[in-house]
Parts: structure tokens; C-alpha cells; sequence
């Protein structure tokens, strides 16, 4: 019983972090249309970012995971308008080819610049860890902090594509660019600043995940990318709290899957739940059906 | 004399450069003057055509992205090198090449059978969706083989599954992969796996069934609205690029004496993908070209294996840019106007 809570936990946490990295998928694709394959390998600099901050420049890790933010933004930006903006009306196939070819020019960067060496990532959490039932239940500094970050940027979110201008502009701009257009929205910009807020959750993300998940190499980013990809379709595109409720979801059934049915198999459970979703309910289990018009 | 037509003539000629390849290549072996290196590559460039062709079935023909295609090379490779050994224990059968064709069936056939598996949720979805499904799919193939046990007891076979525990020979050991391979495949086999690849690759794309494929492609509530049973026709083309590279697989893995389930990572998937979009996506010769040139580069290049993925990554981003950015392609039109017009006519017949 005590097992199965903290493997819950676990599950919670790890699904935190898929829920953070699959705001950036969902909202990128809810206005873009587009899948950013490369999402995933902006949280892999992040860390890097941060880890580099921290264990070269000595700063202090909140300093850090700003700088790491922002760094994030501004990559962000420079690939949307390099590479995707100019796609802007090509045929899907050609944007897929090239998000996975940015995702592969930023993994091989890293690896020039970082090298294939695996780094130990210091934790950027001081907090100590709570125990329950006697110390039979630890639930650690990170897990706390990764919950509470998810809940916050989820409020924020919330509040502002619901409040602010900018925000429910991207909600027309996601509902119809021509029309948005008409009204006099700036596309490119919103499209850019999607890009921006995208960007600087994954840097948010990849402290959190190297934090609970100390190893950081070129190929971090990757497979936790697909994996929150897989929850944004599960929670439904384009959903803020899809995203969210997919994240944990996924996180528990991932952990849950690994402790009882088999390690190995851990990966294929997460991934065998996307095709099933995509099947029985493609639109996800919060989404809006889509009509097709001809 | 009846004059040939533009796309006979068109498949002569892929047919021919593939012969002619070959040829030259017999013949610096035979001369000495192939290094190791190179000799050494000659198997694995015939199966990287043949996974090029047949990716190109899939990405350009029928016009949907996959991405798991590295996950039929390794069902292939797997059914390919366990069909080998067991037809040696089973039936003595000590002839190489009946063996290697044998398996090569073997391998097709199991990645068709994944095909149709895979294919029947897949093929529901729509654009970004297959992409990440067949992805999906490839990485659940490699954790599946990454948990499989078959051992060789006499003729018998005995499979376990997350279960090493199996009388007789472990021949695939879970992680470890396929050990004790038999390395029975040979150039001369590749080369003919190659040509008829683009035998069954080049006849299906001419044919009714091709343009109904390409049809669907194009629009495919057109398509449906005339009578096309897209899914069929989706299917069809599915099916035959998975047995292919099946066969491929099967080639590949009685290359090498062990075969392991992370050689045929997602990494493998987009080298392939690579091959198929610089090649030219539609284009079966451009698939062939581009996978032999950028197969033996790295080889040749030694200073240039390290950054081949980085290369790699900015050819597929610069590629895409350049074929379909609107004002990119008016700059290449400004200083090439030639170069873009038969670009142009290409895209008009491929895509």
C-alpha cells in the first residue's frame, strides 16, 4: 500500500514535468498547426543552460534557471523564424521533415559543444523532503516543487490566454489566421510570442526533469518530448488543462506500468496509451471535435 | 518501332545505373583496388536502398510520413537470422543462397505481417498524427524485441517472452540481440534485392493501383468521391514498403554475426528519411543515388563522420526550406531560373 503511494508520487511528479513540456506541444500546435518535434531538445539547452551556469559561471540556481529561460525564449524565436515561419503555408509533411531536422541540428550541437559524456546535473531544489507513515513515505523536495511549478504555470496560463490581449488573441489566431488577420492581429507576433512562452516552460521543464532525473545528455530532451507529446494528444490538443491532466496521467501510468508490469516495457505502455487514445477518441479527453470541411 | 515511353525509358535508366554500379564495383574487386573499408560497406549500402526505395513508397508516393521504418527493418532482421539458423538445424540446409533467400522471405514476410498489424490503426490517422503513431509503433517493435527470447533446441524452436529460461541454445538473448549469426549474405545478393525492389517499386507506381495511391495523396476526399478505396490503396502501399524493408532487415542482419534491437533506433528511421527527402521525395532514382553517396561519404570523409548528423540535420532543414518556401524559392528562381523550372515540372510530376 505504502509502495503503491509512492509510486504514485513518482508518477505525479514525472507527469508534472510531461505536463509542463506538453503546454509548449499543445499551445505550438493549437496556433501553428504544427507538430515542434524539436520542443523537446529546447529543454535538453536548458538544462544545459542551467548546468553550465551553475558549475562554470557559479551563479546562483534561481539565476540560473532564469538565464536558462531566457536563453530558451530567444531560441525559441530564432527557430520559429528561421525555419518555420517560412513554411508557414507549405504542406505539413515538409514542416514535420523540418522540426525533425532542427530537433537533430540542436542534439548535435549540444554534443559538439557538451560532448556525449553524460553530466551529473545538481539538483537546483533546496528544499528537504517531507515523510509520512513513519518515514515509510518520502515524498522529496523536487516532487513538491515540481507539482507546485505545474499548478502555477497552469493558473498563469490560464488566466492569461483567458484575460490579457495577447492571449485571446492567440485564440483567434488558433481558431482562424485570415479572419484574425482581418481583425488586425499581428500573427507573426503571436505566433512568435507562442513560440516564446512555449520555449521558456521546456527551460522550466528540463531543470525540473534533470533535477528529479540527474543525467543530462545530448539525447535527454528527446524521448520525455515524445512522451509529452503523447499526453498533449491524450489530455486534447490544443487544451491548457488537457495538457495537464494528460501529463499526470501519463506519469502515473508510466511509473505504475514500470513497477508492476515490467521495466523494459516501461516506454511501450506510454506509447501503446497514445495509440489507443488516438484510436477510441483521437480529439483527446478534454478536446473539441474538428470537422473536416472539404 | 513502337518508341518507348518517357516513363519506361525513365525506369531503364534507374535500372541501368544500378547495374552499371554494380559492375564497376565487381570489377574494382576483382582488380584489388577496393579498400576494406568500402568492401566492408557494400552490404549495408544495398540495404539502405532498399530501405530508401521503399521509405519513398511510403513518404512520397503515398504521401504519409513514417517514422518507425527502422522498427520493420529490425522485425525483418530478427524473422530473418532465426529463419537462417533454423532452417540449417532443421533441414540441413547448407546452400548459402537458397538459405540468404529464403530468410529475405522469411524477414518480408513478418515485417508484412507487422505491416498489416501496424497499418490498420495507423492508416485511420491523418498527417502529424501517422507521424507520431509510426513512431510510436518503432519504438514499441525495439522494447518488444528488447524483451524476446527464442532458443534453438534441435529443429525445435522455443520462444519466451521476459523469460530467459528455455531449454536448448538461446539464439535471441533479450537485450543482447540475435548472437551466432551465420554472415551469409553477400554484394552480389544485395544487388538483386536492390532490383527487385525497383522491379516491385517502379511496377506498382505505374500501375492502376500506383496512380489510385497517388491519387489519394493528392486529395483524398477527391480521390474517395471517385470511387478509390483509399484505405485498400493506403494499405496496399504500407504493406509492400514494410515487407520490403523486412527483406532489407533480413539482408542486414545476416551481415554481422550479432544483431541487437538499439541498432534499428529512431536515429535509423530518419538516416533513412534523410536518404529519401535529399534523393528527392517521389523520386525512386534520387533514393538510390542518395543513399549510396551518402552511405560511403562518411566512410570516405573519415574527418567527417563526426559531424555527419549535424551535416545531415541542416541538409534535411536547408532542403525543405528551399523546396518549399515561397521566397526562397523566388531567390533560386532569380539566379537559376533553369534549375528552378525543372524543379518545378519534377514537383508537378511527384507531388
Amino acid at each position: 500500500m505504502i509502495s503503491l503511494l509512492s509510486y504514485l508520487c513518482n508518477g505525479i511528479s514525472l507527469g508534472s514535468v510531461y505536463a509542463i513540456i506538453a503546454l509548449g506541444y499543445t499551445m505550438v500546435y493549437g496556433i501553428a498547426k504544427m507538430l515542434n518535434f524539436a520542443h523537446g531538445d529546447v529543454i535538453m539547452i536548458g538544462a544545459y543552460v542551467t548546468f553550465c551556469a551553475i558549475q562554470y559561471l557559479g551563479l546562483p540556481p534561481m539565476v540560473s534557471v532564469l538565464l536558462a529561460m531566457v536563453a530558451c525564449t530567444l531560441l525559441g524565436v530564432i527557430i520559429e523564424r528561421l525555419a518555420y515561419k517560412p513554411l508557414r503555408q507549405a504542406s505539413s509533411l515538409a514542416v514535420l521533415i523540418t522540426a525533425i531536422g532542427m530537433s537533430y541540428l540542436l542534439q548535435n550541437v549540444a554534443l559538439l559543444l557538451w560532448g556525449s559524456n553524460p553530466k551529473s546535473f545538481p539538483s537546483v531544489v533546496n528544499l528537504g523532503s517531507l515523510s509520512f507513515f513513519d518515514g515509510q513515505l518520502l515524498i522529496s523536495g523536487e516532487t513538491i516543487v515540481t507539482v507546485v511549478m505545474n499548478i502555477i504555470i497552469m493558473v498563469g496560463l490560464t488566466l492569461f490566454t483567458g484575460k490579457t490581449k495577447m492571449g485571446k488573441a492567440m485564440r483567434v489566431v488558433a481558431e482562424d489566421k485570415g479572419a484574425a488577420e482581418l481583425m488586425g492581429i499581428n500573427v507573426n507576433l503571436t505566433i512568435s510570442i507562442t513560440f516564446a512562452i512555449g520555449s521558456a516552460l521546456a527551460a522550466v521543464a528540463g531543470v525540473l526533469l534533470c533535477s528529479a532525473y540527474p543525467t543530462l545528455m545530448p539525447t535527454t530532451g528527446s524521448m520525455p518530448g515524445i512522451k509529452a507529446f503523447t499526453a498533449a494528444v491524450f489530455g486534447g490538443i490544443g487544451s491548457i488543462p488537457g495538457a495537464m491532466l494528460g501529463g499526470i496521467l501519463l506519469g502515473v501510468i508510466e511509473i505504475l506500468g514500470k513497477a508492476y508490469i515490467s521495466t523494459e516495457l516501461g516506454d511501450a505502455i506510454v506509447f501503446a496509451v497514445l495509440i489507443v487514445v488516438l484510436l477510441v477518441r483521437p480529439t483527446g479527453l478534454l478536446g473539441k471535435p474538428v470537422r473536416e470541411k472539404v | 518501332m513502337r518508341k518507348a515511353s518517357k516513363t519506361a525509358v525513365s525506369n531503364l535508366i534507374t535500372y541501368g545505373i544500378v547495374v552499371v554500379a554494380y559492375i564497376v564495383c565487381q570489377v574494382l574487386i576483382e582488380n584489388g583496388q577496393m579498400t576494406r573499408a568500402l568492401k566492408g560497406q557494400l552490404v549495408p549500402i544495398c540495404v539502405y536502398v532498399v530501405m530508401a526505395v521503399s521509405l519513398n513508397l511510403t513518404v512520397g508516393i503515398s504521401g504519409e510520413l513514417s517514422l518507425g521504418h527502422a522498427g520493420f527493418m529490425s522485425v525483418g532482421a530478427f524473422a530473418g537470422t532465426i529463419a537462417s539458423a533454423w532452417l540449417l538445424a532443421a533441414f540441413q540446409l547448407e546452400n548459402e543462397v537458397i538459405r540468404l533467400i529464403l530468410a529475405m522471405v522469411v524477414g518480408g514476410a513478418a515485417a508484412g505481417v507487422a505491416g498489416v498489424l501496424i497499418g490498420i490503426p495507423v492508416l485511420r490517422l491523418r498527417g502529424d498524427y501517422l507521424a507520431i503513431v509510426t513512431l510510436a509503433f518503432g519504438e514499441i517493435i525495439r522494447n518488444v524485441l528488447n524483451c524476446l527470447y527464442i532458443s534453438l533446441d534441435g529443429a525445435r524452436l522455443h520462444l519466451g517472452f521476459l523469460n530467459p529460461n528455455l531449454p536448448g541454445e538461446l539464439m535471441v538473448n533479450g537485450p543482447i540481440g540475435v548472437t551466432g549469426i551465420d554472415k551469409i549474405s553477400t554484394f552480389a545478393m544485395g544487388f538483386a534485392l536492390i532490383l527487385f525492389t525497383l522491379f516491385v517499386v517502379l511496377n506498382l507506381v505505374n500501375s492502376r493501383a500506383g496512380r489510385a495511391i497517388m491519387a489519394t495523396r493528392d486529395n483524398r476526399i477527391a480521390a474517395e468521391s471517385v470511387g478509390i478505396q483509399v484505405t485498400k490503396y493506403k494499405m496496399m502501399a504500407f504493406v509492400v514498403s514494410a515487407a520490403l524493408a523486412g527483406m532489407a532487415g533480413a539482408l542486414y542482419g545476416l551481415n554481422f554475426s550479432t544483431v541487437t534491437a538499439s541498432k534499428f533506433k529512431f536515429d535509423t528511421s530518419i538516416l533513412v528519411l534523410v536518404f529519401v527527402v535529399l534523393g528527392g521525395i517521389g523520386n525512386i532514382r534520387g533514393s538510390v543515388i542518395a543513399a549510396t553517396v551518402l552511405t560511403i561519404l562518411p566512410e570516405v570523409l573519415r574527418a567527417f563522420s563526426d559531424y555527419r548528423m549535424l551535416v545531415y540535420a541542416i541538409v534535411l532543414i536547408l532542403v525543405m526550406l528551399l523546396t518549399n518556401s515561397p521566397i526562397l524559392s523566388n531567390l533560386v528562381n532569380r539566379f537559376y531560373p533553369r534549375l528552378h523550372r525543372r524543379a518545378r515540372e519534377k514537383g508537378g510530376e511527384a507531388a
